[in-house]
């Protein structure tokens, strides 16, 4: 561990940001923000959603100019950052959460791309294969220059982005929650490629919610609050509770809220029989009681999502049936499982939940408008305006008014909108895709509240999550999904109890060695 | 006048609407700027309009007498239509390329339909079946074939077209006695009967976009086709529906024409008439993307277009320098447009 150089103030940092503010109009984004980089360590940034980080990441990625009167230091020398060309040029690469590479592009295209090598006016493909090439083997890549970046997995494409960050000589590396798309197995190869990068001197920037990797990899832990500095801890000072504390202000203990009920489920509200689609998802079968919380674990690729999406109609099926209430359910598109009363929260809220650029109003009502539509389907504007006020009352949406644009939110309030869309169709049965997902902690507990709120009332709930202590955490059965297949069962009356332990070993297999890497 | 998809006065814009920047804290007041921006954002190209409309009057004479600003109207009203249309397509992120060649297929049965015994009603009834028939072509090719309505509307555009000469078989059709030319060339309590049309399919298009369950849908399948589909939205549905519409104001478009000419040819009528639907819309501020837009905002991109194309005429700019300078008042007041959206955003 090298903590010690991190630590070690006689060293001279990489960069020094003081004092930065940024104010966007009527919102402080940023108040006196200061951040200190040495090389060679993970300094990571935490704080809820809004707190401030990203705005941070983007003044120094260029992509916002700070306002007067801070300052960035480079290697001690006062810089100017005013645009990404100029933050490129002093060394900082930002990955982002939504990488940015051309897909129909080669990797080799990619690194280079912006810098391409030329000889006589004409694009140099070879030098360019040939100059990442070493780049590509020493992080490990298992695919060449060539491969056109549409074929690789998010993982790859992640590495990709890490090489032509590399490639650029960068010394500064931001990472915005690079763990959110991977499995466990290939964030644990992110992560040993990270302890890579900082034994080459590379000081770098990681942001997450994920206290558990948090923990695992950083020299140093910085804290942001409502776009304020809170504080700074070593490495020997970490421990959930301070951080947690920094994060939120407050106590957030009995962070699940899960009633400690016995296990008393109802009816079989939805009985989902040899669900298949003949490539990701295999012969699943299971049933779904009336008040229960079902979680569905398995590492990310093992056909969670996949099942959800044939369950929900969204995409064809190859075989397989669905009984909701004792009714098979003639399932063509989502609109027959919205009309047998199954809904299902997309893990994708961005790119296939949210309208974004219309209003939260619209947003929560475009489902439910239809049955309460006048005559000739005049929508009923009272109607509409009351259940968006109601939904953002009940679910404390933080919004000036319905009226705002949704894409407008932060991360936490967007899911809320999404996730009241879904409640006004009044479901049977609620399936939610990684409901937290980008989340900041304080949604996170209300969300966990609606979901035991609604399990009170006898709605099914099934929870699909790559986060295991969400997932131990809220249900009351969990079934675990390893190649498409339904591979074991716990809690519930299966009399396994539900541990981390016990989902990843059912989700790995015995040897998790010979499994086929996650997409 | 709305530029964007929410119903909201003026005052009470979102501080900061970005995806981009830091979530909003509730309950900020907004600064004078933000005010003035968001007012900005509401009524649009209308100032635009209006300095127009002041510097022609200024410059030519005549300009501001009632009787050219009726013209005006009259001028405006058939692009106005056909504008409407293009903007239930674009709002769905689509495009309609084949208007002006419906426009003129349509009239040519139109005018050919009402030499027939039946009489009048069934040269408009003829007329707006004939661009409800290709609309509905075009939006089948979209919403079940899923081919990119770019393509099929250009196929249209060229194949239409030749339908249209077809028809007609080659010739201007006439009708000097057409029963219902009083559409063209009457007025209705001292207002031509084309303004009369243009408001009411206006004032349709509005209801339908701001106060139906299918206007929202419109919307929402252009903003997120995905989300809308698994939101239980029919997307071929909305999809059929757009292209419909556009077809039928198309045929509209072209009973009003023939009304006012008492003729059609197949070759020539309609040329280009989709272009300026296109700009109408654009100068509008309706996103090309989808999803994004109002009704109100093309009349007033469709009324920019015919007060230029008046005053200038007035001020007797030959027909080179109309289109030149057309294009370019066309292109300025987008970017005019981008460059104030973008600061009310940063």
């Amino acid at each position: 561990m090298p903590t010690d150089l991190a630590t070690d103030h006689t060293r001279r940092p990489v960069l020094e940001m003081r004092g930065i503010s940024k104010t966007f109009p009527g919102v402080r984004a940023l108040r006196d923000v200061s951040l200190t980089l040495y090389p060679g360590e993970v300094h990571s940034l935490m704080g809820e959603n809004g707190a401030g980080k990203s705005t941070l990441m983007k003044i120094l990625s260029g992509a916002y100019t700070a306002d007067e009167g801070g300052e960035i230091r480079i290697d001690g020398q006062p810089v100017v950052i005013d645009g990404p060309l100029s933050s490129k040029a002093l060394g900082v690469a930002v990955i982002y959460q939504e990488l940015t590479l051309c897909a129909s592009l080669t990797v080799a295209e990619n690194i280079y791309l912006g810098r391409e090598l030329r000889s006589g006016g004409r694009i140099d493909r070879h030098g360019m294969e040939a100059g990442c090439a070493g780049i590509l083997e020493r992080l490990g890549a298992s695919f060449g220059p060539r491969t056109l970046v549409s074929d690789l997995s998010i993982a790859e494409r992640q590495l990709v982005e890490i090489a032509r960050a590399i490639h650029a000589d960068a010394r500064i590396l931001v990472m915005d929650e690079p763990t959110t798309p991977l499995s466990s197995r290939e964030t644990d190869r992110l992560f040993e490629l990270i302890r890579q990068l900082r034994a080459d001197g590379l000081a770098i920037v990681y942001v997450s919610h994920r206290m558990a990797e948090i923990y695992e990899l950083s020299d140093r832990v910085s804290v942001l609050r409502d776009g304020s500095y809170v504080g700074t801890l070593d490495r020997d000072a970490l421990s959930a509770e301070a951080l947690v504390q920094m994060m939120v202000g407050r106590d957030l203990s009995g962070f699940y809220k899960k009633d400690h009920k016995p296990y008393e489920p109802g009816a079989v509200v939805m009985a989902v029989r040899d669900m298949n689609d003949g490539r990701r998802v295999r012969g699943c079968s299971f049933d779904l009681h009336a008040g229960e919380v079902l979680g569905i674990a398995g590492l990310v690729g093992a056909g969670r999502t996949e099942l959800a999406r044939l369950i929900f109609g969204a995409d064809e099926r190859a075989g397989g049936e669905l009984v909701v209430d004792g009714a098979p359910v003639r399932l063509k598109t989502p609109l027959d499982a919205i009309r047998a009363g199954v809904v299902y929260l997309t893990e994708d809220r961005k790119g296939r939940g949210l309208f974004l650029d219309m209003s939260v109003r619209d947003n929560i009502n475009v489902c439910a408008c239809s049955d309460d539509a006048r005559t000739g389907g005049v929508l009923n504007l009272a109607k509409a305006r009351d259940r968006a006020a109601a939904a953002i009352r009940d679910l404390a949406i933080r919004v000036p008014n319905s009226r705002v644009n949704v894409g407008a939110l932060s991360g936490g309030n967007q899911q809320k909108v999404l996730l009241s869309r879904l409640l006004e169709i009044k479901p049977r049965v609620l399936i939610l895709d990684e409901p937290t997902r980008g989340v900041d902690i304080g949604a996170k507990a209300e969300i966990y509240r609606i979901i035991n709120d609604l399990a009170n009332r006898g709605v099914g709930v099934i929870v699909i999550s790559s986060e295991l202590p969400e997932v131990v955490g809220t249900a009351d059965r969990v079934l675990v999904m390893r190649e498409g297949e339904l591979v074991g069962e716990l809690g519930g009356y299966s009399g396994a109890p539900i541990t981390q332990e016990a989902i990843i070993e059912l989700a790995t297999g015995a040897n998790p060695q010979t499994l086929p890497r996650a997409a | 006048m709305e530029k964007t998809m929410s119903n909201a006065p003026a005052t009470a814009a979102p501080p900061a609407p970005s995806t981009l920047a830091a979530s909003p804290r509730a309950a900020v007041q907004p600064t004078p700027r933000e005010r003035f921006q968001s007012l900005m954002r509401t009524v649009g190209m209308l100032p635009v309009l209006i300095l127009l409309a002041a510097g022609f009057g200024i410059l030519a004479e005549g300009f501001f007498t009632a009787q050219n600003l009726s013209i005006v109207a009259q001028q405006a009203s058939i692009n106005i239509v056909l504008a409407a249309g293009m903007t239930f397509v674009i709002l769905t992120a689509g495009i309609d390329l084949s208007v002006g060649a419906i426009l003129a297929a349509a009239a040519v049965v139109s005018v050919m339909s009402s030499t027939l015994p039946g009489g009048g009603i069934l040269g408009i009834v003829a007329g707006l079946a004939v661009g409800l028939a290709f609309g509905l072509v075009n939006g089948s090719l979209v919403a079940f074939a899923k081919l990119p309505p770019f393509i099929v509307t250009l196929g249209a555009l060229t194949a239409v077209r030749g339908m249209a000469r077809l028809l007609g078989d080659d010739q201007t059709v006439f009708n000097p006695d057409l029963p219902f030319a009083f559409i063209g060339n009457d007025n209705l309590l001292g207002v031509p009967w084309l303004v009369w049309i243009a408001g009411a399919v206006i004032a349709a298009s509005w209801f339908i976009l701001r106060r139906t369950v299918l206007g929202l849908h419109i919307y929402s399948v252009g903003s997120n086709p995905e989300a809308a589909r698994l939101s239980g939205i029919k997307v071929w549905k909305v999809l059929l529906f757009v292209y419909a519409m556009s077809g039928l104001l198309a045929g509209l478009g072209a009973v009003m024409t023939s009304a006012r000419l008492l003729a059609a040819n197949g070759l020539q009528l309609g040329q280009s008439y989709e272009l300026d639907a296109i700009a109408a819309v654009i100068l509008g501020g309706t996103s090309f993307v989808g999803g994004v837009g109002s009704i109100l905002g093309t009349l007033i991109g469709a009324l920019i277009i015919a007060v230029l194309t008046n005053g200038l005429v007035l001020l007797g700019v030959s027909d080179i320098w109309q289109y030149i300078i057309k294009g370019l008042v066309i292109i300025g007041a987008v970017a005019l447009d981008r460059y104030r959206q973008s600061g009310a955003r940063t």
